[in-house]
């Protein structure tokens, strides 16, 4: 909301400068920052301001002046002469083409009084041809012959407004001599203050006034709300009846009798327009003027519309929209209601969306005399959701949604009226209509001073958070080392819970006092039991095995959607996509996503972070990533999803960075991933686990496989399919390796207890042994046998060459084991080997008919 | 003869100072002092020599020998050692080339943050709770001291999905009631807990806001914990985490689920508050939401009110990371780009 400072003034004495009281008001809870009309900006030690590029009227040299005369140009048809009297013992002279002057064009002196702005030679103005903001400085300079070197000036070249059509006239007498510094006149500054949800009773200039006057300590002039009636009682001409006390607790009218429609005077214009509002008519305008004055929005309804409508006096009803009923809003729309909404009616039907917007049917019109003005309280949770249903936020309505005191109504109501009656004219009936249906419950808190320092651990004396909450307008008993506080008339924010109000009445203490103010300590209390999050600190070692294994960790949106989630499973496969997806579990999906790639959460990591590799590949040939991250399965019978962890990894590219000194290595493979893999257990020293070969749909047949962890499947790895991989748009020549893992399964396998074996002394003794087995045998299950067979002897067996050709028979290979024999209290005689090497070979036949090559 | 040996001698002695390379000392070795050299040749001669004389010359060859031998010794390591010099010489590179980088991992930004976070609180007592990202309307809003429709649920877009009152938490204090619940042993317990995770908005993806982001929220809930309390943790949080002198400052603010609320500002670290771009001019930047924990809410975690106090705080680790290191599109995050992750 903007305020002119002018208009606050008016209400508090403000003695500080404009830029203390936005610092103050912003560390109470009241963001605000400032914006300049004409004054400088004031630097105060220890307040930081974003500089303001605004233009500052020079008091020199921008002036009120008043226009004598306008001749004609003997020149020019486009230009005209304006004769400005600005205090100088010689009026000055000004060429202008302003078109708004042309009215008074060779007319001869002036008779009504016409004042302007007018600026003189060296005056720095906006240029107001320039579309882009340009500043400029005035010059002397003949204009079609004649010397000019000022001029009268338009709100744009102020910087007031974009406003450039014509110079600023003014009729109304600005009530100061000519000649005095504009900026005297009409230099403001308007503080913008971001309002939270809890400062509805800040929506408002005397709202915010009455802030401003706690927080400095200045008494608050509320405006008059004397009403000058003279007409017949107000209950010969209109009735009004409610229907739901909780949606419409308060309402009330005033009638004024007789009045003329016209524009404004330019105070209230100048005042609407520092505010954002745009000036309409006199009876419209007050309706805006008091809702941003006090807070309480009003509508004026034309009295004769409603008169004709009801065939004779009108009844106003407030009610709840029945099925299918219809109201046209002054924005030309037709609403359709549901029975949420609560209406403004009359015996003929509705009127007005309540609290929300007003009807088009009875609205003032130029040719309005009688003005019906309503001024009603309406239950903010109904008004907040029928502006979301209609879509609809107006001043009205976002006042009314963030709660609006009901003793606010007859403040509005009489305040509008009268300002009605001065501005057009009319007579006031007497009385004002109130029907109170729900009456505001009185609110008394009892605040005890140890509960001001228990909560905030500031010792602030009773009489103290007195004088405080007095300020904020509470009417205040003080006891011993309590005080009752009753809530004034303009909140609804403070609990009738007596822990509760303590606790909201604290708060104000507080921010008035200054959060700055308060101690500075460290928690004086035992400290709570402390425990260690098991999960977490094993995932973050699994984080730190894959960064020490040379991966990038990634984090990708956890949003998918099912159709980019399908791209996992190739064409004619079976299966799902994801890992252990538990059987008929489904999307949680979103009912208003923001982008139409992000419609539910993820069953997998792999699409996001395939996508993040195809990016990253555009620009790099190596991609070597993970991420952990949530997986969500809604599941049948739960209202809440499964959300386990999983790990994905992603090879691309060469397995080493490039090097001159050496050739481009090759792209990473099974192999590679698989390493990483292993080097991931073996440092989350994990060892009871298996392998199988094929990793489920989403990857190559043959160069995949899946992990097995105490009998269930804890991740699959492997290279991406081909089709997945083209699915994915990844680079066709490149293969892909991908890992998708459980996490929580890799987890609880860990065994934090592992063992280690003493570092030996005794010299190893190293051998080589060839066996020539079958192609089909894997090379995992004879490392099992050797390893096994080798007993405790054998220290290490680690294959080392696999061949396949001329010297080994048609369909067997040539597995190569290097392997350590080491005893760990003697040195090893070559017969103790000896036996060794012959168990194994005798082993290795008997499971595979392996034979010992060479 | 003797002359002969005293001059084969000092012509030994003069060469063998001019020697340096090892081949040349090997013919020095066997010219002279090798079994066919010019001493043991002497040497040979000595048949010739009187009875009188033999033993003279013996007795000087012999010393001569020893002499060459020794010198030669000597020799030999100056002569390696030339050698080695040459050689290291001969071997340098041009140390400008690039070096063969390892293939080098790293942790995301935001989890780099996340542990600084939990370090710094673990040091204070905060252990780590852990809550869920999809939660019910109840958890995340209506506990927290949102009523259905409240105006104060307009400050933060949230995501449904098609279940009923199943929602994208919007913030992590959605776990303030769970770890209450959990932990304070139905109000009898102390708590001292930070819940990070991820938090999900209803905002367009642009370079300042995201639909996703990381939070960390931190509940303490004790006998005797004030407003000073927190203003003194999160000032000992910012000297930790950002420099020992950090200046902190504290503004009234409106959360739903405290009272009084705060949010704390930290002197802005890029211009020493003199204003710059990144505080917007301001000499500030906003590092957390905070207050003390809301009576309706202690209620709702299992505490009596009158008995029980405790602060919360709130604050998001892409955001400090961006202050921190300049980084002025919050979608570089979520993108993985490497030529981003690289540089952290």
């Amino acid at each position: 909301m903007q305020i002119p400072l002018s208009w606050l003034k008016e209400l508090v004495d403000i003695d500080v400068p404009a830029e203390v009281l936005a610092d103050r008001m912003t560390k109470a809870g009241i963001e605000t920052t400032l914006t300049y009309i004409g004054v400088p900006q004031q630097h105060i030690p220890g307040i930081q301001m974003p500089p303001s590029d605004h233009l500052v009227w020079d008091r020199e040299r921008i002036k009120l002046g008043r226009i004598l005369e306008v001749k004609p140009h003997p020149d020019a048809d486009r230009l005209v002469l304006a004769i400005v009297d600005y205090g100088a013992d010689e009026p000055e002279q000004c060429v202008t083409g302003a078109p708004n002057l042309f009215e008074y064009k060779g007319i001869g002196p002036l008779e009504a009084p016409l004042w302007t702005v007018i600026a003189l030679e060296g005056a720095e103005v906006w240029d107001g041809h320039s579309d882009t903001p340009k500043r400029m400085i005035l010059k002397g300079r003949p204009l079609r012959g004649i010397y000019n070197k000022s001029m009268v000036c338009s709100e744009k070249e102020l910087g007031i407004s974009d406003e450039h059509e014509g110079v600023i006239l003014m009729h109304d007498d600005p009530g100061k001599p000519v000649g005095t510094p504009l900026q005297d006149v009409f230099g403001d500054v308007v503080l913008t203050v971001e309002l939270t949800p809890n400062l509805a009773r800040c929506y408002s200039v005397t709202g915010v006034a009455r802030e401003i006057s706690a927080l400095l300590d200045k008494p608050l002039r509320m405006p008059s709300t004397h009403v000058m009636m003279a007409g017949p009682d107000i209950s010969q001409s209109v009735k009004i009846l409610i229907e739901d006390a909780d949606l419409n607790p308060r309402f009330t009218a005033m009638l004024l009798m007789g009045t003329t429609i016209q524009p404004s005077p330019e105070w209230l214009q100048r005042r609407l327009k520092l505010i954002g509002q745009r000036p309409i008519n006199n009876i419209v305008d007050v309706t805006n003027y008091v809702m941003f004055e006090s807070g309480q929005p009003l509508h004026a309804f034309d009295y004769d519309k409603l008169v004709e409508r009801a065939g004779g006096i009108p009844t106003i009803i407030t009610r709840r929209a029945r099925p299918g009923e219809t109201v046209e809003t002054l924005d030309g729309q037709l609403r359709k209601l549901t029975t949420d909404n609560e209406l403004v009616c009359d015996t003929a039907g509705p009127l007005a969306l309540a609290g929300v917007m007003g009807g088009a049917e009875t609205e003032i019109s130029d040719g309005t005399t009688n003005v019906l003005l309503e001024s009603a309280n309406w239950h903010f949770i109904n008004v907040r959701r029928t502006m979301q249903q209609h879509k609809i936020a107006t001043e009205a309505s976002i006042r009314f949604s963030r709660g609006v005191h009901q003793a606010q109504a007859e403040i509005g109501v009489r305040r509008g009226i009268e300002l009605m009656r001065q501005l057009g004219g009319g007579t006031v009936s007497s009385g004002v209509m109130d029907v109170v249906a729900k009456p505001a419950p009185r609110i008394a808190v009892t605040l005890y001073e140890s509960e001001i320092k228990r909560l905030t651990g500031m010792a602030v004396g009773i009489k103290q958070a007195a004088n405080i909450l007095v300020r904020l307008q509470f009417d205040v008993t003080l006891r011993a080392d309590s005080l009752v506080a009753v809530v004034p008339d303009h909140r609804t924010d403070i609990s009738d819970d007596p822990v509760i109000g303590q606790a909201d009445l604290i708060e104000e203490i507080a921010r008035i006092i200054g959060l700055d103010n308060l101690p500075t300590t460290l928690m004086d209390e035992t400290l709570p039991e402390q425990w260690s999050n098991v999960p977490l600190e094993r995932e973050e070692h699994t984080r730190d095995v894959l960064v020490a294994l040379g991966l990038q960790e990634n984090i990708t949106h956890r949003f998918s959607t099912p159709e980019a989630e399908a791209l996992l499973i190739p064409r004619g496969a079976a299966g799902r996509p994801g890992l252990n997806v538990p059987a008929g579990a489904d999307y949680v999906r979103i009912a208003n996503p923001i982008q139409p790639d992000k419609t539910v959460l993820r069953h997998s990591l792999l699409p996001n972070i395939l996508n993040a590799v195809r990016s990253n590949l555009r620009h790099t040939s190596h991609q070597a990533v993970f991420e952990i991250g949530s997986v969500y399965f809604r599941v049948a019978g739960q209202q809440l999803p499964d959300e386990p962890s999983r790990l994905a990894i992603v090879l691309a590219g060469p397995r080493q960075p490039d090097h001159f000194s050496r050739q481009a290595a090759p792209s990473a493979d099974f192999f590679d991933l698989k390493g990483i893999v292993e080097g991931l257990l073996r440092g989350l020293h994990i060892s009871a686990w298996s392998l199988k070969a094929q990793g489920g749909p989403s990857l190559h047949p043959g160069r995949s496989a899946a992990i097995t962890i105490d009998g269930s499947v804890a991740g699959h790895f492997g290279e991406l399919h081909p089709l997945v991989a083209r699915a994915f748009g990844l680079p066709a020549d490149v293969p892909v390796m991908v890992g998708e893992f459980d996490l929580e399964r890799i987890q609880n396998a860990v065994n934090p207890l592992y063992g280690t074996a003493p570092v030996p002394t005794t010299p190893p003794v190293y051998e080589d042994i060839a066996l020539v087995v079958r192609d089909s045998v894997p090379a995992g299950d004879l490392h099992a046998v050797i390893e096994q067979s080798g007993g405790d002897l054998l220290r290490s067996a680690r294959l080392f060459d696999v061949y396949t050709g001329s010297s080994v028979p048609q369909g067997h290979k040539s597995l190569a084991f290097s392997l350590v024999y080491q005893a760990e209290d003697r040195t090893l005689s070559d017969a103790e080997v000896a036996a060794v090497r012959k168990k194994i070979v005798k082993a290795a036949q008997k499971a595979f008919d392996a034979q010992l090559r060479g | 003869m003797l002359e002969k040996l005293e001059s084969v001698y000092q012509q030994a002695q003069a060469e063998l100072t001019e020697i340096r390379d090892s081949a040349a000392l090997a013919a020095w070795k066997s010219r002279y002092i090798g079994g066919k050299g010019a001493v043991s040749q002497l040497l040979r001669g000595i048949g010739g020599l009187t009875p009188e004389e033999r033993p003279v010359f013996g007795k000087r060859a012999n010393e001569v020998m020893a002499a060459l031998d020794e010198a030669y010794a000597a020799r030999e390591v100056l002569v390696q050692d030339i050698e080695m010099a040459a050689d290291l010489e001969g071997a340098a590179l041009d140390v400008t080339l690039p070096g063969r980088q390892p293939a080098m991992g790293r942790l995301h930004p935001s989890t780099q943050t996340l542990r600084r976070f939990s370090e710094i609180w673990a040091e204070m007592g905060f252990s780590v709770y852990r809550s869920r990202d999809v939660e019910t309307d109840e958890m995340n809003f209506t506990l927290l001291n949102f009523p259905p429709h409240h105006p104060a649920r307009d400050m933060q877009d949230t995501f449904y999905t098609t279940d009923p009152d199943v929602i994208l938490r919007t913030h992590t204090s959605a776990g303030q009631i769970r770890a209450m619940r959990e932990l304070g042993g139905g109000g009898t317990k102390p708590i001292r807990v930070v819940l990070p995770g991820m938090c999900y908005r209803f905002e367009q993806i642009t370079n300042r806001s995201e639909a996703q982001f990381y939070q960390v929220e931190g509940i303490a809930v004790g006998h005797n914990i004030t407003m000073s309390d927190l203003k003194g943790t999160v000032a000992e949080f910012a000297r930790k985490m950002y420099s020992p002198d950090a200046k902190v400052r504290y503004r009234a603010s409106y959360f739903p689920f405290t009272e009084p609320s705060m949010e704390i500002d930290i002197e802005c670290f890029l211009c020493g508050g003199e204003g710059c771009s990144v505080c917007k001019h301001t000499g500030w930047l906003e590092i957390a939401g905070s207050g003390m924990i809301h009576p309706v809410v202690l209620r709702n975690g299992g505490y009596d009110p009158a008995e029980w106090s405790g602060f919360a705080f709130g604050m998001g680790p892409e955001r400090i990371a961006m202050l921190k290191h300049g980084i002025t599109d919050i979608r570089n995050f979520w993108a993985n780009d490497s030529r981003f992750l690289e540089q952290f």
